[in-house]
Parts: structure tokens; C-alpha cells; sequence
């Protein structure tokens, strides 16, 4: 059933002269997952990125359609599976948006707490495999270290370690466990500590800068055209950040900056990201005691029905902005969803970023892309 | 640049052009004929809209309406949602990945789950889709007796 | 006092007084085959094991602990693992090359072996021009690397043996070149006469900034040789999954892996000589007390010691550093190395005409 002939025809047959084409993926230690990449070589320098996407398409929208407006958030947490409970967040949001449901002030802050500590989460795994594709392997048992802290954190608190599902229309699902605020606390003092052994190790090395600094360079215009957002822009210096842009739950009440770099290196995205995660900690910082007391969830009612019409909204995830468009007849589950996922838009770019360079600089790129590939496919 | 604005903007440029603003952004709705030259002249406006951060596609049954969500790199608070309408039969409308170049991608994600046909896009080949997979999966007649579960 | 020297010489004296003296030749022959091979298998299975132990604690984990009382016997298992695997050849491969470039490989290590002086009088081949035997024969590992790129029929083995080819071609000159410093110094290409002459200190203290700047060169450039991260771009794991060696299975990829850690032993055993002294105790110039005290310590673990400092050293380098770019690599070798070490030797004869050093 699955003959791909296009692509064996591809690369039996050796392009034209002086080209090698290889496949990267569906198998490859440096893809973290099931992409594929056909890419056209001239001896060490890439001529061609062709992506290959599917292998993992679930038609995530094809099923939401035949899902009530409370299940079909669950779903979305197996898209980027990185930042789970930001994707729910997300359809929580639009869901909220169609019914007009007031959020009540304590859910929105258990949402932000939760969503940043996500994002450190995934960027610590994002900064272990990125090492790890650069060649470096230490880093990565290092940045697991703190990532099992918030695991603990999310597990005793939601249950689940990876796809949290803490998300419901109107709130959260259960108030937070009791242990929540100290072990939050106790984990922004060890991160802090510890963030610098990863400047030590990664940062200031030689070899790291060698590899990163100039290395997969998009321009600002070129990042708006390909539609990159999150981190990707950013490190181009365009302002991307939906937390500013259009607050959402409880990010009008905190303080932090939006993190920009002018450089659009892959250097300058790994910097991004690791500012990053100072920022989402000053932002727990600022909430940790600060939760207000009061309901954790909104009264609404069992079956939800969104009126007829469109609704839209858009979040921050760690990997850029993750829209939730759901086009609603009125019924019970919605007649057509999409979900903008920021990795697909990044993902196209990388032919321009790569074309030109070694094959090792398509490694520091793509790495520093943050790829998820469940999030590309969907 | 107020929706008034917009909309005058958008008049001058394609005069059949309707206008919705019952949701949260403005929603245009405009002629497949119509739509390049708009997106070419909404792309160079003094505003110029050259962030298109979601294209899709909606099957009505009736007819399929391909959506462009745009918005400005300069002011992220506005954006419009633009619409058009094609025939179910034949859908076509021209590419604009000549002038957002994220929308060669997403033209191919919704050629292939769709069957929208954008017209010289320069590489209009499934990118998800096994090459002998039968049938548009998100359209609402989609059929797959083995691998859908009604519920 | 414990020393080989005295088992070896009874032995020979033995079987030359029992056999004539072609049998005898040949029966020390069979020995030395059965202690090399026995040495190839037990380095194989401790470098492999303290790999995994030295990552491990880089790593903040444990590392291997199961199989075995604190996981000494993993590397065993993973070898019985690998000698009961089937060995693979890929359909359109070319057999005869694909099944002999690991033993090429294989037998390029082994060559190595022979002017290593292991311990006072231990050693197998005395050869009067050792040090040239040593460079003359490592460069031909690299012939076994591009056999197996080849013949593997894989476009990911093909650009690892390419890779392997510039990389190993290039650093063999800056390799060269820092042998050589110590040849200028010793006036010798005998291995057992530059441990000799390593008397009153070794020759890292005694030659002055040059020796250092060169043992340096050396170790850079022999991490490079043996293709070992940061240098490892010929099974780049993460850029061409495992390089030449992708479409080998079984035994076949377990002789690549043991020439790997024996190429390493063997590197850094010559590294050990030149500049450590060899067995060579560390002695202090006249310090007669010190120097009798350090005698004590028997030749054998004074080499073993230094070689597994220097092994130590360069896995500490494979878990600390990311991987260069191919031509970062050679930019290196060729821009900054190989001038620097050029310039070193000048040095060093100059000091050595001159009789600076000690």
C-alpha cells in the first residue's frame, strides 16, 4: 500500500552528473523521527532539500471533525508532543473564545505556570538533541536532569508525564496538588544554578561556535515570507512573540521581554532559546506566589455547542505559533478544523537556509530549527 | 489601519469584493479571478500584509472556499482573513507562493488533501499522501470503509 | 623484583636449548601470535568497558551494571552477542572487499603492535627504525576504511571513507612531524633506544615549550587518525548514521570496533614512549633516593599507566566536545597544526645542535 514511487525513483537513479542524492529519514539518527529528507549533494555541499512528509499523518483535523468540543483536545496533545498542554491550550482558548466562556483567574495562572514550565521542558530536551546532533552527547544527559524535574512536577499534578491533558474548556481539569508550589520553587533554584554548566559546555565551546556561528543564516524578510515564527524568527529579529502580541490568559499581568537576536544564525536561535527559558522562569517567578485563589474551572455546561461561525485564536508554543482555526456549524463537534503548526512553515524554509552549505551545517540548522516532526505531519 | 481603511483599500484594488465583519477580524470574500491581483497589491500596500501565517481550505459540500489568514510583520495586531470561493468540481486559483513563499508548501498540503489545483505553483506534487492514495481525505465525501469509524 | 623481562629471557633460553633453532623460532612465534591475540581480545573488552564507564560518569550516570558483579562482564556479553549475530552483505556490495577490509583493518593494528616496548625487555620487534615502522604502517588503516566505503555499495559509507581518506591523510603529516621532534631529540628511530635515553626525566619535561607544543600536536592528531570524536567525521553518527562502517553487521563490524580501541591503545602507547618515557620510571635528573624509589614500581605498570592516562584523556575529549565540520577539520590540520608543528621542529633542532634541552 505504501509505495512511494516517486521517491525510489528519485534515488536509485543518480541525478544528473556530479550529483549524489541521499535520503536523510525516515530513519536517521539526526531527523528525531519519522521526516525525510531527499537531498541532492555535490560531493559534501547540498544542492537541494526535498522534504518527504507523511509518515506519521494521523489527518489529526480529519479526526477532530467527528469529535465533541471537550474530546478533541485531547488529541491535539500527540501533534507537538513537546509542548502538549500548549497545544490544549490553545483549543481550550478557541473553544473559550466561541462560547464566551469567562475564565476564571486562578485557571489562567495554573495555565501560564504550566505552559512555561512546558517551554523550559522543551527546550531543555530541544538543547540536549541539538548537542546531540552537533556530535556532542554530555549535554544531553545534563539538560535531562532538570527536564525530569518538571516531568515530576507535571506528573503529580496532571497525571501524566508527556501528553498532560490538563486542559478543559473553561479551566483546568483538577486544582493543582499541594506539593505544587514548593517543588516549582524548589526547581527554579537548582535550574538557575545550573543553567550555567550548559554555557560552560555548549556556549563558550570552540567547536560549538564554529559549527553555529553563520551557519544556516535567514534573513528577516525571507523568515516573514516563509512564515517562520517562534524562536526561528525571533533569532532573525522579527517580532513574533503572541505572548506580547495578543496576550492570552494571564500573560497581561506578568513582566518579561520578548527575546530577539539580528544575527538569524543557528547560533543565534540556540541563544534565543536558552534566553528563553530565563524569561519563562522570571515569568514563574512572578506567578509562583501570586495564585489566586478562587475556582480552578468555570461552570459550563456538559455539552458544549459552539455557535455558528469561525473562530481563531493563537498561541505561543515552543516552537512558534500553533493556530487553532474551527470553522462551526453549531453542533456538538466542529465541521472543519485547522491547526497552523509553526514547525510545518519552519520546515519549509530549511531548503533555503541549508542549499549551499556542508552537510554538517544542514545538522547545526535543522537542529536548531526544533523540528517535531507529529507537529509537521499532524 | 482601521477595518474602514482596509476595506476602502481593498475596494479600490477588486471592486467585487464583499465584506464580513462579524467575527473577530474582517473576512473578505473575493472572486478566484480576482485574488492574485489583490494579493499582489495587499502585499505592496503602505501596510503591506506579507505574513501569511494560515492557508487553508473549507469543503462546503456546495462548493470549497480556500482561506488566506494574513497579517503585517509591522503591526501583528491586524489581520484579515480572506476568502474564495471555487467550484467542487473544478477547483482552481492561482498560486501565491511567488509572493508568500510559505504558501508553496501550504498550496501543496491543500492540493493534495483537498484537491485544490493552484494554478502555476512550480511544484505542485503530494507531500503527504502516498503516490497511489485514491480520493481528497478532507473533503466531507471521503470515504475509507477500512480505516474511518463513524462514531 | 617482578619483571617480564626475566620470564621472556627464560623461555628463550628454554626452547633454544630443547629445539633446534628453527622450531624454536617458530614456537615463539606461535607464543607471541597467542599473546597478541589474547592481548587484542582483553584490550577489546576493557577499553570498551572503560568507555562506557568513563562516559557514564561524565554523564552523571552510571553506566553498564548489570551482567556481572558492577557490569565487568557487559562487554563480554555484548561480544557474544555480536559473534552470534549473522553477518550481513548487502545484495550488490562487492563481497571480496567488503569481507576483507575489516581484517586489512584488523591487521593494520596488529602490525602496530610489534615495536611497542610493553615493559623493561618485553617487546616483541626491536626494530632499529621502529619509529618510521610505526608512521609507515598506521597510514595504511586508512586504505581498510576506504575498502569498506567502497565496496559497501551505501552513499553514507561512500562519503565516511572519503571523509576518513582526507582526514587520515592529512593529520598523518602533523603526526609525522611531531615524532619527529622526539627523533631530533634522541638521535634514535629505535623505540627502545628513545626510552633509554629517557633516563634522567621523560622527555615532556626535559625538551622545553617545543616537546609540550608537540605532544599536544601528537595527541590532537592521533585523536584524528583514529577517527574519534571530535574528529569521528567518517561515522558522523548523526550526519551519515554510522559512516563506512553503515552496512556492517556481526563480527565484521566487531573487528572495526576493536581496531578502533586497539588503533587508540596503540596510539597512545606510542605516545606514552615518546614523550612519557615508556616503562621508563619517572626519574628527576640526579635525584638517586627518587629515582630508586620509583624503580620499585615494576616497568609494565609504569606503561600500562601512562597509555591508559593518555586513553583516559582522549574518550575525556569524545564526551565533552561537538564534532567539527568537515572542512573546519581540515582548516585545522592544514592552516594551524601543520605550520605550527613545522615551525616546532625547527625549534627543536635548533635546541637539540645546540644541546639546550636536558
Amino acid at each position: 500500500m505504501y509505495t512511494q514511487t516517486e521517491i525510489i525513483k528519485d534515488t536509485t537513479g543518480i541525478g544528473s552528473e556530479g550529483e549524489l542524492v541521499i535520503n536523510v529519514g525516515p530513519q536517521h539518527p539526526a531527523t528525531h523521527g519519522v521526516l525525510h529528507l531527499v537531498i541532492t549533494l555535490n560531493g559534501e555541499t547540498i544542492k537541494k532539500i526535498e522534504p518527504h512528509l507523511g509518515y506519521i499523518h494521523r489527518s489529526i483535523e480529519k479526526m477532530c471533525e467527528s469529535l465533541n468540543y471537550r474530546q478533541f483536545i485531547y488529541v491535539t496533545s500527540r501533534m507537538d508532543y513537546l509542548s502538549a498542554h500548549i497545544n490544549n491550550q490553545a483549543c481550550a482558548l478557541c473553544v473559550e473564545k466561541g462560547m464566551q466562556i469567562e475564565v476564571p483567574d486562578r485557571a489562567k495562572v495554573i495555565r501560564v505556570l504550566m505552559a512555561e514550565l512546558t517551554r523550559i521542558a522543551s527546550h531543555e530536551l530541544w538543547l540536549g538533541a541539538m548537542a546531540m546532533d552537533l556530535g556532542a552527547f554530555t549535554p544531553f544527559f545534563y539538560t535531562f536532569r532538570e527536564r525530569e524535574l518538571i516531568t515530576d512536577i507535571m506528573e503529580e499534578t496532571c497525571g501524566a508525564r508527556l501528553t498532560m491533558n490538563y486542559m478543559t474548556p473553561g479551566g483546568v481539569t483538577f486544582d493543582l496538588h499541594e506539593d505544587f508550589q514548593k517543588k516549582v520553587k524548589q526547581f527554579v533554584i537548582q535550574f538557575k544554578e545550573k543553567v550555567t554548566e550548559f554555557e560552560d559546555l555548549v556556549t563558550n565551546n570552540v567547536i560549538f561556535r564554529n559549527r553555529t556561528e553563520g551557519v544556516g543564516i535567514i534573513s528577516p524578510a525571507d523568515a516573514i515570507s516563509y512564515g517562520c515564527s517562534g524562536p526561528v524568527a525571533r533569532a532573525s529579529g522579527v517580532v513574533s512573540d503572541l505572548r506580547k502580541i495578543a496576550p492570552y490568559d494571564a500573560y497581561d499581568r506578568v513582566e518579561f521581554e520578548e527575546v530577539l537576536d539580528t544575527r538569524g544564525d543557528s547560533f543565534a536561535r540556540y541563544i534565543v532559546r536558552v534566553k528563553e527559558m530565563m524569561q519563562s522562569i522570571r515569568i514563574i517567578e512572578q506567578l509562583i506566589d501570586n495564585i489566586p485563589e478562587g475556582d480552578f474551572q468555570a461552570k459550563t455546561k456538559a455539552v458544549l455547542k459552539l455557535p455558528k461561525g469561525e473562530f481563531y485564536s493563537r498561541v505561543e508554543t515552543a516552537r512558534g505559533e500553533l493556530g487553532v482555526y474551527i470553522v462551526s456549524e453549531g453542533g456538538t463537534t466542529p465541521y472543519r478544523i485547522k491547526f497552523r503548526s509553526p514547525g510545518f512553515s519552519n520546515l519549509s524554509a530549511l531548503d533555503h537556509m541549508a542549499s549551499g552549505s556542508k552537510i554538517g551545517d544542514l545538522m547545526a540548522t535543522m537542529g536548531t530549527l526544533d523540528l517535531v516532526i507529529p507537529d509537521i505531519d499532524r | 489601519m482601521t477595518n474602514e481603511a482596509i476595506k476602502e483599500f481593498i475596494t479600490s484594488a477588486a471592486p467585487t469584493a464583499s465584506f464580513d465583519e462579524t467575527g473577530e477580524w474582517l473576512n473578505i470574500s473575493v472572486e478566484p479571478g480576482s485574488w492574485k491581483d489583490l494579493a499582489h497589491k495587499l502585499r505592496n500596500a503602505e501596510l503591506p500584509f506579507d505574513y501569511l501565517f494560515c492557508l487553508t481550505c473549507v469543503d462546503w459540500k456546495t462548493h470549497l472556499t480556500v482561506v488566506y489568514h494574513l497579517s503585517s510583520s509591522k503591526n501583528r495586531q491586524i489581520n484579515i482573513v480572506v476568502k474564495s470561493k471555487l467550484d467542487a468540481a473544478k477547483p482552481e486559483i492561482e498560486t501565491v507562493c511567488d509572493i508568500w513563499r510559505t504558501a508553496e508548501f501550504l498550496e501543496r498540503e491543500v492540493f493534495e488533501l483537498f484537491g485544490v489545483v493552484f494554478l502555476n505553483h512550480p511544484d505542485l506534487r503530494r507531500l503527504i499522501l502516498t503516490d497511489d492514495f485514491e480520493g481528497f481525505p478532507l473533503r466531507k465525501d471521503f470515504e475509507d470503509p477500512i480505516n474511518m469509524i463513524k462514531l | 623484583m617482578f619483571s617480564l623481562e626475566s620470564i621472556t629471557r627464560s623461555i628463550h633460553h628454554w626452547l633454544y636449548g630443547n629445539m633446534t633453532p628453527t622450531l624454536a623460532l617458530l614456537s615463539e612465534c606461535v607464543i607471541i601470535i597467542l599473546l597478541a591475540i589474547a592481548l587484542f581480545a582483553a584490550l577489546g573488552l576493557v577499553l570498551v568497558l572503560m568507555e562506557r564507564k568513563v562516559a557514564a560518569h561524565i554523564q552523571i550516570r552510571l553506566g553498564p551494571n548489570r551482567v556481572g558483579p558492577g557490569g565487568m562482564l557487559q562487554t563480554a556479553a555484548d561480544t557474544l552477542k555480536l559473534i552470534l549475530k549473522e553477518g550481513l552483505v548487502p545484495d550488490k556490495a562487492d563481497k571480496f572487499l567488503f569481507n576483507l577490509a575489516p581484517f586489512l583493518v584488523m591487521m593494520v593494528a596488529m602490525l602496530l603492535l610489534a615495536p611497542i616496548a610493553f615493559a623493561k625487555g618485553f617487546q616483541i620487534w626491536d626494530i632499529n627504525i621502529g619509529v618510521l615502522y610505526v608512521s609507515a604502517i598506521s597510514s595504511l588503516s586508512v586504505i581498510g576504511v576506504l575498502m569498506a566505503g567502497w565496496a559497501s555499495n551505501n552513499k553514507y559509507s561512500l562519503l565516511g571513507a572519503m571523509r576518513s581518506g582526507a582526514q587520515i591523510v592529512s593529520y598523518e603529516l602533523s603526526a609525522g612531524l611531531s615524532i619527529l621532534t622526539i627523533v631530533v631529540l634522541t638521535g634514535s628511530l629505535q623505540l627502545s633506544e628513545i626510552v633509554a635515553s629517557q633516563e634522567n626525566g621523560w622527555w615532556l619535561f626535559k625538551g622545553h615549550i617545543p616537546a609540550i607544543i608537540s605532544f599536544v600536536i601528537f595527541i590532537i592528531a592521533v585523536t584524528a587518525e583514529t577517527n574519534r570524536a571530535p574528529f569521528d567525521l567518517a561515522e558522523a553518527e548523526s550526519e551519515l548514521t554510522a559512516g563506512f562502517h553503515t552496512e556492517y553487521s556481526g563480527m565484521r563490524f566487531a573487528l572495526f570496533f576493536l581496531a578502533e580501541y586497539i588503533n587508540i591503545f596503540i596510539v597512545c602507547g606510542i605516545g606514552a614512549t615518546l614523550f612519557l618515557g615508556g616503562w621508563m620510571p619517572l626519574h628527576i635528573g640526579h635525584w638517586e633516593g627518587f629515582n630508586h624509589i620509583m624503580d620499585y614500581i615494576p616497568s609494565s605498570v609504569w606503561f600500562f599507566g601512562k597509555t591508559f592516562f593518555l586513553i583516559f584523556l582522549i574518550m575525556w575529549f569524545r564526551w565533552t566536545f561537538p564534532r567539527l565540520r568537515i572542512d573546519q577539520l581540515l582548516n585545522l590540520e592544514w592552516k594551524y597544526l601543520l605550520p605550527i608543528s613545522m615551525f616546532n621542529l625547527i625549534l627543536v633542532t635548533v635546541i637539540a645542535i645546540l644541546g639546550w634541552h636536558f
